[in-house]
């Protein structure tokens, strides 16, 4: 579990040290005040020029991964009945980027 | 073809649902979305099991492909709408097996499971039966689907039009960035082909573009559309996409798309590589 984010997606079976993880979860402001994960919503990975790169739907937990390698990536969340959302985010062989994404 | 023969709006899929000539088919990469949820009505392919054979690297064959829709339920005469995942990749790709084998009438659902979804449009976990039927393919139409000797002599003579993202175009990458980087194979593409990313296509919702802005797109990539085309990627699945876009939309005569694609290229000995991010020479 080393590497692993609390309360992210696990990373056992992945060798980290190769990888460029780009990896969070989607939440959606809920009435009570507090935000609740959107699983069905859609992560949109695009390169430093804005190209499309990769596409992943979020899981029953609102959460998404990303393989990527080095450098600058937009991460681009569409929902249901809510805007589009850019995040920019900075990936590295070696590490995992960790993005937490509010619609 | 075109886009009126090849294409339904989600609108229309929603007023077809109980239209038993219709039949919704579900093809998605990942081949457990539809068990969590389909359009009703709908049945599901297996692009890893009922549509590749399972000892050599190949697809099923006429046979298996007859077996295979008659025992879904699917008729030669049925209006066949496929949808999926992953902006219609797979979707796409089996339009292409479809039309290999001969199936009259099939479509694809614009912006496929996506935009249903975006749309939040209703799906449901009810399993769906169809009567067995007997279907009949015809042989493979071989004027779509492009070999590897094929895509060879295409250097420098045919339009090659690589659909992957730059990174794997120009070898940075060896596969799309939602899988890890774990193929063997050299990276690069094939020379003289020309770098058109699938997602050109497609809006950010998965639907096409117009067909004005598609061929704008191709023009300015330096597609001539005088000439043959091949459209490759990495397993074939993203440039039937573009297959779909260049022959059924924009209705380019001779377009092939060649499944084996980098997989099969990228892993050829002697053959011709280019690296970075222009064509190279032939």
């Amino acid at each position: 579990m080393c590497g692993a984010t609390e309360g992210g997606l696990s990373l056992d079976g992945i060798d980290v040290n190769k990888e460029a993880v780009i990896q969070g979860q989607v939440l959606r402001a809920a009435a009570d005040g507090q935000s609740e994960p959107v699983p069905n919503a859609y992560v949109r990975l695009l390169d430093r020029s804005g190209e499309f790169t990769a596409e992943v739907p979020t899981s029953a937990t609102g959460h998404f991964r990303f393989f990527a390698g080095d450098g600058q990536w937009t991460l681009r969340t569409l929902a249901p009945k809510a805007d589009p959302v850019d995040r920019v985010v900075k990936a590295q062989v070696g590490s995992v980027a960790e993005v937490t994404v509010a619609i | 073809m075109s886009r009126e023969n090849s294409l339904v709006s989600a609108q229309w899929v929603e007023d077809n649902l109980d239209n038993d000539k219709v039949v919704l088919v579900e093809v998605d990469e990942d081949t457990t979305a539809y068990d969590k949820g389909h359009i009703k009505g709908a049945i599901k392919l297996d692009w890893t099991t009922d549509l590749q054979d399972q000892v050599r690297r190949d697809f099923v064959n006429k046979a298996q492909f007859e077996a295979l829709l008659s025992e879904r339920g699917v008729a030669n005469d049925d209006t066949v709408v496929l949808y999926g995942g992953n902006n219609n990749w797979f979707a796409a790709y089996a339009y292409w097996y479809f039309k290999l084998y001969g199936h009259s009438d099939v479509k694809l659902l614009d912006g496929g499971r996506k935009k249903w979804e975006l749309d939040s449009r209703e799906l449901t976990d009810e399993a769906t039966s169809r009567a067995a039927t007997s279907y009949t393919a015809t042989e493979q139409d071989a004027s779509i689907r492009a070999f590897r000797d094929e895509t060879v002599a295409a250097i420098g003579v045919k339009n090659l039009v690589d659909v992957r993202s730059p990174d794997e175009y120009a070898g940075r990458l060896l596969a799309p960035a939602h899988l890890p980087q774990e193929q063997a194979q050299r990276a690069g593409h094939v020379p003289t082909s020309i770098n058109v990313p699938w997602s050109k296509a497609a809006n950010d919702d998965g639907t096409f573009k117009s067909d004005d802005e598609l061929r704008e797109i191709y023009g300015a990539a330096g597609l001539d559309d005088s000439k043959d085309t091949i459209a490759l990627c990495r397993i074939g699945e993203r440039s039937s996409h573009t297959w779909f876009v260049l022959k059924e939309l924009l209705g380019h005569q001779n377009v092939k798309n060649y499944d084996g694609s980098w997989t099969e290229y990228g892993s050829l000995v002697g053959v011709p590589v280019a690296l970075g991010d222009e064509p190279g020479e032939a």
